[in-house]
């Protein structure tokens, strides 16, 4: 027996199935009951509920790829904000290997990383890592932080709604599991590109928003354009 | 024409409302922008705004607990939410609100889910007439979803108590003060758990166990509006 629709709103505490069903993220078993426990969306797959949330904080997973901010640094690591109920460190053997040198002349506080999670231990101390393709440090560029829950939304089937952005703006664009994005282009394309993203992330939950996006792409990028030719030519003398 | 009303009995309260009837009802979810979760309620003359802070990461290492999240409750009246200036500033009677409500909502949150963690929640009174604690649980739990913190169930409070003899649902500012006794409770409405009971005042055990159904049929009735408030949020963009 099931309750609710697939794709349908649940808040906290709706009835949405009886025990056919296997609960999913975002659901629970009561009494032979699965209940949600977030407000969401409902996603059926086969005899699995789930209930896919609105709004979240990040829980660093091992292997994600993050973008962090450095807000401190110790004798032999840094530490990181990952927009996330916990903050990473990097050991400073991460970056220098066995060379002692000094922490501050690699990263200082403020700067922002792109690093993967290499663990997470049970009272979840998060161990970030510098190794791997891409990861490092940014330099200039915008930050935007969206809910980590619609980063897939917002990466789209295989890349197809950051591409379509990345093409259309320009921009260099970097998304964070943990739900920050880096943008990177001309001062007014990194604006369209922050505004559409928000309008992503807005609008998240809605059906047709690849459209959406094409349409307010091409509308933005039409009023750049013009802004930009109405800058008046300096006159030439003949 | 003069009509001279002589049957008073369907209107035995001064607000005009029938025994089991509350006071109307207004909730709004996600009005701050700064906020994880947010919500604005009002219900008669009270007008309560409810925040919710996280998970998020907690410095207190006294308080800190390593196999769950802890929640921290701060209520607070504005100075200018009652009749006579309120001094700015906890008091006695804020300090117990603040721990009934942590307490209230507790039982509802998967805690477990975010050790080391903590999520605030702030209430603020602007303006006050009677049921503040009911009100700001309410304004709370709604703030908590709209936040998307997971929980077992949207807590939900309401009062019921007695003046001039009557049983009564809702009471407002002049009911509590006139009246005889005052039963707040909270609830969680889809398994009935009651997680928060309190009593003030001189009532029959008889009169108790009906002010308390009383309760929990109001509850019943503000917790559709939670929902639809939650709802409301984003059904705007799903049309």
């Amino acid at each position: 027996m099931i309750f609710v629709e697939d794709k349908a709103l649940v808040v906290p505490g709706d009835v949405l199935a009886d025990e056919e069903y296997h609960t999913g993220r975002g659901t629970f078993k009561e009494d032979n009951n699965i209940c949600s426990s977030l407000v969401g969306l409902v996603a059926i797959r086969d005899k699995k509920i789930s209930v896919i949330p609105l709004q979240s904080k990040y829980i660093p997973k091992r292997g994600d790829v993050v973008i962090g901010e450095v807000t401190d640094i110790r004798f032999s690591m840094w530490n990181l904000d990952i927009n996330s109920p916990y903050s990473g460190f990097l050991p400073a053997s991460d970056v220098f290997g066995k060379e002692k040198r000094d922490l501050n002349k690699a990263f200082n506080v403020g700067d922002v990383l792109f690093l993967r999670v290499v663990d997470v231990d049970e009272v979840k101390k998060v161990k970030l890592g510098l190794k791997g393709r891409g990861l490092g440090k940014f330099r200039g560029g915008i930050l935007i932080y969206i809910t980590p829950t619609k980063v897939p939304r917002l990466i789209g089937k295989k890349g197809s709604m950051i591409n379509m952005i990345k093409d259309e703006t320009k921009c260099d664009i970097i998304v964070g599991q943990n739900g920050v994005v880096w943008v990177k282009g001309e001062p007014q394309m990194e604006r369209v590109a922050e505004k559409v993203i928000n309008m992503i992330e807005d609008q998240a939950h809605t059906s047709g928003l690849t459209d959406r996006v094409r349409n307010m792409l091409s509308e933005l990028l039409g009023k750049e354009i013009e802004e930009v030719e109405e800058v008046p030519e300096p006159d030439v003398d003949e | 024409m003069i009509i001279i009303l002589t049957n008073n009995n369907d209107n035995l309260r001064a607000d005009g409302r029938a025994f089991d009837e509350l006071r109307p009802l207004k909730i709004e979810a996600g009005v701050l922008e700064k906020a994880d979760g947010s919500a604005y309620l009002e219900i008669g003359g009270n007008k309560i705004l409810a925040a919710v802070y996280g998970p998020r990461e907690l410095h207190v290492r006294r308080i800190m607990r390593p196999d769950m999240a802890v929640i921290r409750c701060r209520y607070n009246m504005a100075p200018f939410s009652v009749g006579e200036r309120k001094r700015p500033g906890p008091d006695r009677r804020s300090v117990e609100i603040s721990k009934i409500t942590a307490d209230a909502l507790r039982p509802a949150i998967f805690l477990e889910r975010f050790p080391r963690s903590t999520i605030d929640v702030f209430i603020e009174i602007l303006e006050a007439e009677g049921g503040t604690r009911c009100a700001g649980i309410t304004a709370a739990s709604v703030a908590l979803a709209d936040a998307g913190i997971p929980m077992k169930d949207l807590v939900v409070s309401c009062a019921a108590g007695k003046a001039n003899g009557n049983v009564i649902l809702d009471l407002s500012e002049e009911e509590d003060k006139e009246g005889e006794a005052d039963v707040p409770i909270a609830i969680m409405p889809r398994s009935g758990e009651i997680s928060l009971l309190q009593m003030d005042g001189h009532i029959t055990p008889d009169e108790f166990d009906k002010a308390l159904n009383l309760a929990i049929e109001g509850c019943k009735q503000i917790s559709e509006a939670q929902k639809n408030a939650i709802k409301n949020r984003y059904g705007e963009e799903n049309g």
